[in-house]
């Protein structure tokens, strides 16, 4: 199974080069916790960003929190650049059902108002439940029924794209 | 290990009742989730959507103004609907009993009870009759616990400190009134830290403290010696029942904190205080503003540590 994905670090330099002309003096990067972080980790330093990379947990905004509570160990949000104004990259690992996105966004408003956000992922597995796009894509993914994709991140820091059972009743 | 009311059966935190029977891993999931509303607070819009559509009821039958205002700033920064419940001079003081305010509080829609009482255990009673969605927090029940100021006073400690298992931390003062020291003392010992002292006249220790995991110092300058953090307590005299004590000029003059019983403890020692504060009484307003004092810190810590509570126990 694992053979047929695409290999998430030859993905990383393409993404960054569809990034590249796209880049404003008001652009600033948000990676999404956890494996959009570890994609934002690889793909900031690529872009000569002038401000540091801003990293963000969404649970504060989920939607399904009446019915699965708060996740355990939500990491803390740190944008160390104003929001206000700018042209924001918003990184993920993997697009799904899009209400990750949708989450950040109110978050990132609590914030500031940005000029724009557009929305950097390295695979999409399609299955989108609300209206949302992504303008930077680094593979397309199709994933059988009953299976997840996710990153992993190696201890020596190498990422690849997995797929692993979805656990019952979750 | 016995059913522990607080816990749901898969575990988790549904009602905070004290801190003792906790484990380890509940009390870091805590401390992280408040670490996560610390970075809320400081933001120019201080208030997350998680609790949307959700009422706080505070119900205090004791009066406490700081307290109370925590976990009506924490509910609002939730964005919950919080309404607060000045009990002792309504209610009760027309003859209602503690489970009849609740039924009728529950009828108008509760998801989460804050809950101040005199008495031992009243919280743990109003879980034993609220509906499954509703959720108990004991904001200070008589001298059994405060288990969300022992959390922030953990909390502060972490933030100083970071490495709990290293430290030695004295409490000093009252501790025979004070549920603040029981809920500090459970949690640092489930914490791992190998020395934690409680310090004062043998007339304010409770009988058999030392079973909790504690040494008990009656010399305040022999307690003091390389303390890492000096907790004191507030002289509860609302609480003081017979001659327990000579006088307050005395026992400042014993026990409470100056600069040169400061000097015992480490050099980067913190303090801190549950507040209110008795300057002059148990400490010094030299010591109480100087450079070792955490005790403001610890009241905003207190905001993110109680939004956490709420928040977990209320998704649980």
């Amino acid at each position: 199974m694992t053979s047929k994905l695409p290999d998430a670090e030859a993905l990383l330099p393409a993404l960054a080069a569809q990034l590249k002309p796209a880049i404003t003096p008001a652009s600033a990067m948000i990676g999404l916790h956890t494996g959009g972080a570890w994609v934002a980790e690889r793909l900031h330093p690529l872009l000569g960003l002038k401000d540091p990379l801003g990293l963000m947990d969404i649970a504060f905004y989920r939607d399904d929190y009446a019915k699965e509570g708060l996740k355990h160990d939500p990491k803390k949000t740190k944008i160390p650049f104003e929001v206000e104004g700018r042209d924001l990259l918003l990184v993920d690992d993997v697009l799904y059902t899009g209400r990750t996105v949708r989450a950040a966004m109110n978050e990132l408003f609590d914030y500031g108002r940005p000029r724009s956000i557009a929305l950097v992922v390295l695979a999409d597995r399609g299955g989108r439940q609300l209206p949302i796009a992504a303008q930077y894509v680094g593979t397309q993914v199709e994933v059988p029924a009953g299976r997840r994709l996710r990153l992993r991140r190696a201890a020596n820091g190498k990422l690849s794209l997995e797929l692993e059972e979805v656990a019952h009743g979750a | 290990m016995a059913h522990n009311p607080q816990l749901n059966a898969r575990g988790e935190l549904q009602h905070l009742l004290s801190i003792e029977g906790l484990p380890r891993e509940i009390l870091v999931q805590i401390l992280d989730t408040a670490e996560s509303f610390a970075g809320v607070t400081e933001r120019e819009v201080k208030k997350v959507p998680l609790m949307r559509g959700k009422s706080v009821f505070n119900l205090f039958f004791e009066a406490s103004t700081r307290t109370r205002t925590t976990f009506e700033i924490a509910a609002k920064r939730l964005s919950a609907d919080v309404i607060n419940l000045n009990v002792a001079v309504s209610s009760q003081s027309k003859g209602e009993s503690l489970l009849d305010t609740v039924a009728n509080l529950s009828a108008m829609q509760a998801d989460v009870f804050v809950v101040r009482h005199a008495s031992s255990g009243a919280p743990y009673l109003i879980t034993r009759h609220v509906k499954a969605h509703e959720h108990v927090i004991n904001a200070g029940d008589g001298r059994h616990a405060h288990p969300t100021q022992g959390l922030l006073d953990l909390y502060t400690i972490r933030h100083y400190k970071k490495d709990f298992t290293r430290l030695t931390v004295g409490i000093v003062g009252d501790v025979l009134h004070s549920r603040v020291a029981r809920s500090l003392i459970h949690g640092l010992t489930t914490l791992g830290v190998p020395e934690v002292r409680v310090i004062g006249p043998q007339t304010l220790m409770p009988a058999g403290v030392e079973a909790l995991g504690v040494r008990v110092f009656h010399d305040m300058r022999a307690g003091m010696k390389d303390c890492d953090v000096v907790v004191m307590l507030r002289l509860q005299n609302e609480r003081m029942t017979g001659p327990l004590l000579p006088s307050a000029q005395e026992f400042f003059k014993n026990y409470g904190l100056t600069a040169d019983k400061l000097a015992l403890a480490r050099p980067d020692a913190i303090v801190m205080h549950p507040g209110p504060m008795n300057r002059g009484v148990e400490i010094d307003s030299p010591v109480a503003d100087g450079p070792h004092s955490v005790i403001l810190p610890q009241v905003t810590f207190g905001i993110a540590v109680r939004m956490a509570v709420m928040s977990i126990v209320a998704g649980n």
